[in-house]
């Protein structure tokens, strides 16, 4: 059973390099360019696992997180910031708007699905 | 790895998009606009670029963007105030930093000690009271590395997976603990066995975490044997489904560290209550051994497990796994220990999986397709040939006389449309704004208004304005250089501006705008405008004009297009390289374009520069001239007409003008002019185009008859042959013949130097 990721990141180039790391691990992928346009797909797609950056115009990784969990249908999707911050206020903030777990960027393909399948049922 | 190399491409594309938009909201911030919208945006330009720079090993323009976005983060979290000064330093960061991209693409070298001033200057600016310069780069580095080493998810597979470490995003330095002889003998009595308690709070299944994971990610650390205490779930009546009642105790078999075991719970830090003993042992006395064994990182064990479970009074055995860790998930009782959300992903996954196969879901409104750029070349070539063999059908039907109403002749009308469609539509393909070019502009000005001693502000107009890509590829030296111009001899210097009572920033624009099938691009300066009298001088002292030529403004304005010419007193820095107006001149004209200045004295000067949209195709009247069949382009002719007799006035000894409603324009006869007849017919025996060239200035061209309008496509006359005043490019026609295209302009410009005025020889070469 193929799972699904969605990735939500305005950059395309973090777009594409999960793309590569997830595809490559059998991963379907679903992109979105960031919070709100990542509601959208969620709806579309119900994803298994979402990865999420943190910095994002529109709705940001915060207010994306808090979103998913307070709608029963998606809440319980597991979620993973992307982080390029060693500042753990970030990361704490991250968690309490509900993040399931957090990869620390710059990510090997390894490191990434790793989290997944830490997460992932 | 070519989708690794591919990927590297995006991401220098998106560098480029990136410093535009940081350059961007600079400048909105330098213009008053530093509403938190902006300053985000800002922050996550370089937060980009330094992530994907990350990605890629760029370790010098991760280091610097690293400086930068830390400024940045203080300034959107308004610890730094946005001064206009700041703006200015943020200006010049966003310069290095874009130096610094372009050395990791390899187009460039950076100076190191630029950078690591600009960088000192910025942590300067981060921190005032932080230590100057020489110092204040270490540390950063040192707090940027140590971020990746925080992420343990490698340490944990590192041994089961037989990772290769050098696939590793980072450096993981091995550290040797000595353990004492004692502790090894606690160690060596306890064996491998671990006790790993876990009391879930509720927090943990709120943010989507999972006991049953957590036991499926222990056992595969060694084979381990889960028990449920689920005494402390009270009935049915009240349960509180979102609460968190079991407690997990696993006893874990593992060659694993703490610190492998710890790394497990690393997501639910925090969400659940953890100990984590050596040995089988529940007894404290086991565990303090256990403590004890562990050596360092064993106080992190008394902080984690703040209130130390009371383990199960009646435990009850739900599963072992002495081998396989599988197992152990799938028959874990999950719902039982975790509530309501638990089982929502697995159910959720099939129905995701059945609906979706690598569906890239794109922004809205901003789907891309990539495609190689040749292709798209070989696609508009294609076309053409395609416009030419529909044209010489259409030709040859006609020859057969056919009527129009006929269904052949109806069905050419539409295989026309169609084409001419398809053709709209791939030259759309390669249409981009010129923001690309634009884009680059605000740091020219910055440089050389710096190096010149100037203020300048530069406004841009139209930057979404489309070309084709041929186009815009050639539009940057023009535009460079109308700028340098523009702000080293059109700008006053502030003292100056101030002296005649203007602001001291002088303003430079540089605009795009569609016009007549053409693109325009005009730069203008608010400066003191071209010295009419010093031009004129200069160009007679230097012999580029007779000083008996009487000229309008106008054509003076336009004497520094000619060669050799240089208003400068002195050779500056910037505009003095030996490359003057002239240049741009020919290589604008090269393109089928034109450039001409107009300038008011005290008020300043603007360029206009205009080129044909593409260079690929061209709507255009076919006429005959003393039988040779000429193109003049459709853009340029404002109607066609058949002067009666009395609307023609001779003017002078040869020329003659034409009455049109209240106005009079001259008469031009193309043959005459490129040389195909010695003598002009009478132009009442012809037909009259009339033309409007660049400038607004009108001419009648007269022709001996009109063919039609038709799309042409243009085949350049200078890589084909060479050229020739008069004469833009050549066409093929439908019957297969080779046909001149008309350079309007050139054609009315080349009048104007004819007899009875006397123009000295030189000037007539320089155009």
């Amino acid at each position: 059973m193929t799972r699904t990721v969605l990735t939500v990141d305005d950059s395309r180039t973090m777009r594409d390099m999960l793309r590569m790391a997830l595809a490559g691990a059998g991963f379907n992928v679903v992109e979105a360019v960031d919070g709100e346009h990542g509601l959208e797909v969620l709806s579309a797609h119900r994803p298994d696992v979402i990865i999420t950056d943190i910095n994002m115009p529109k709705l940001d990784g915060f207010g994306f997180i808090e979103a998913v969990r307070v709608d029963d249908d998606y809440r319980a999707i597991p979620i993973l910031v992307l982080t390029t911050e060693s500042d753990p206020a970030k990361k704490d903030r991250a968690r309490r708007a509900g993040a399931t777990g957090w990869i620390v960027k710059p990510f090997n393909p390894e490191k990434l699905v790793d989290a997944i399948r830490r997460v992932a049922a | 790895m070519d989708e690794l190399e591919a990927i590297k491409v995006t991401f220098f594309q998106e560098c480029e998009e990136l410093l535009a938009d940081l350059e961007g909201g600079l400048l909105a911030m330098q213009d008053g606009n530093d509403d938190g919208d902006t300053v985000n945006a800002v922050f996550r330009a370089v937060h980009s670029i330094k992530g994907g720079a990350g990605a890629f090993g760029l370790e010098p323009l991760v280091r610097f963007a690293h400086v930068f976005e830390t400024l940045l983060d203080a300034v959107r979290s308004n610890e730094v105030p946005a001064t206009p000064d700041l703006v200015v330093t943020l200006l010049r960061a966003s310069d290095v930093l874009a130096d610094h991209v372009s050395s990791a693409r390899g187009l460039g070298v950076v100076d190191e000690a630029v950078s690591a001033a600009m960088a000192a200057e910025l942590k300067a600016c981060t921190d005032p009271n932080a230590a100057p310069a020489p110092v204040a780069a270490a540390p950063v580095v040192e707090a940027f590395e140590a971020a990746p080493v925080a992420a343990p998810a490698d340490a944990l597979i590192g041994a089961d997976d037989a990772l290769d470490d050098d696939d590793l995003g980072f450096d993981f330095q091995p550290m040797t603990i000595t353990i004492d002889e004692q502790a090894a003998d606690v160690a060596a009595a306890v064996g491998n066995v671990w006790t790993v308690s876990i009391r879930p709070k509720s927090d943990l299944y709120r943010k989507a975490n999972e006991t049953a994971l957590l036991l499926r990610e222990l056992a595969r650390l060694g084979p381990i044997e889960a028990t449920l205490d689920a005494s402390a779930i009270p009935p049915l009546d009240q349960l509180d489904a979102e609460a968190a009642y079991a407690t997990w105790t696993v006893r874990l078999e593992t060659e694993e560290d703490e610190t492998a075991i710890r790394e497990v719970f690393e997501f639910v830090d925090g969400d659940c209550d953890l100990e984590i003993t050596r040995g089988e042992g529940l007894a404290p006395d086991a565990a303090l051994a256990a403590l004890l064994a562990g050596d360092a990182p064993a106080p992190a064990v008394v902080e984690a497990a703040p209130e130390p479970v009371v383990l199960a009074e009646a435990p009850v055995v739900v599963e072992t796994a002495p081998v396989a860790a599988a197992p152990v998930v799938e028959t874990a009782p999950a719902p039982v220990a975790a509530p309501a959300p638990a089982p929502a992903p697995v159910a959720a996954a099939p129905a995701a999986a059945a609906k979706t196969q690598q569906i890239d879901v794109p922004g809205p409104g901003q789907s891309v397709i990539r495609v190689d750029p040749e292709r798209i070349d070989r696609l508009i070539d294609l076309v053409g040939e395609l416009v030419i063999n529909q044209a010489m059908l259409a030709q040859r039907v006609g020859e057969y006389g056919i009527a129009p109403s006929s269904n052949l002749a109806m069905g050419l009308d539409e295989l026309e449309q169609l084409t001419r469609e398809i053709q709209d539509s791939v030259m759309a393909i390669r249409a981009q704004p010129v923001k690309s070019v634009f884009q680059r502009m605000p740091r020219l000005v910055r440089e050389v208004a710096s190096m010149t001693g100037k203020q300048a502000r530069l406004v841009m107009d139209g930057e979404n304005t489309e070309v084709d890509k041929t186009v815009i590829e050639r539009l940057s030296d023009p535009i460079t250089h109308m700028l340098r111009n523009a702000i080293d001899h059109g700008l006053e210097s502030p003292e100056e501006r101030k002296a005649a009572g203007k602001n001291p920033e002088g303003v430079v624009r540089l605009a795009a705008l569609h016009r007549s099938g053409r693109i325009v691009i005009e730069v203008s300066d608010d400066g003191k405008g071209i010295n009419r009298e010093r031009v004129h001088s200069i160009a007679i002292k230097k012999g580029l004009i007779s000083p008996e030529l009487q000229l309008t403004d106008e054509e003076i304005d336009n004497l520094i297009f000619l060669p050799g010419f240089s208003t400068a007193d002195k050779i500056s820095d910037v505009s003095g390289r030996g490359v003057g107006m002239d240049v741009v001149k020919r290589s604008v004209q090269a393109l089928g374009g034109r450039i001409s200045i107009t300038s008011r004295p005290g008020q300043g000067s603007t360029f206009t520069l205009s080129l044909p949209l593409t260079l690929a195709v061209l709507d255009g009247m076919v006429v005959d001239v003393a039988g040779e069949t000429l193109v003049v382009p459709l853009a340029a002719i404002v109607e066609s007409l058949r002067p009666k007799p009395e609307e023609v006035r001779p003017l002078g000894p040869v020329g003659s003008v034409l009455a049109v409603r209240d106005s009079f324009v001259p008469l031009i006869d193309v043959g005459l002019t490129l040389g195909y007849r010695e003598a002009s017919p009478p132009p009442t025996e012809g037909v009259v185009l009339l033309v409007e060239g660049e400038d607004g200035s009108r001419a009648a061209l007269v022709a001996d008859a009109i063919h039609g309008q038709r799309q042409v496509v243009i085949k350049s006359l200078e890589q084909n042959y060479q050229q020739v005043d008069g004469v833009a490019a050549a066409t093929i026609l439908g019957d297969g013949r080779v046909a001149l295209i008309l350079d309007v302009d050139a054609v009315i410009s080349l009048r104007r130097r004819e007899p009875p005025r006397p123009v000295e020889p030189t000037l007539i070469a320089a155009e």
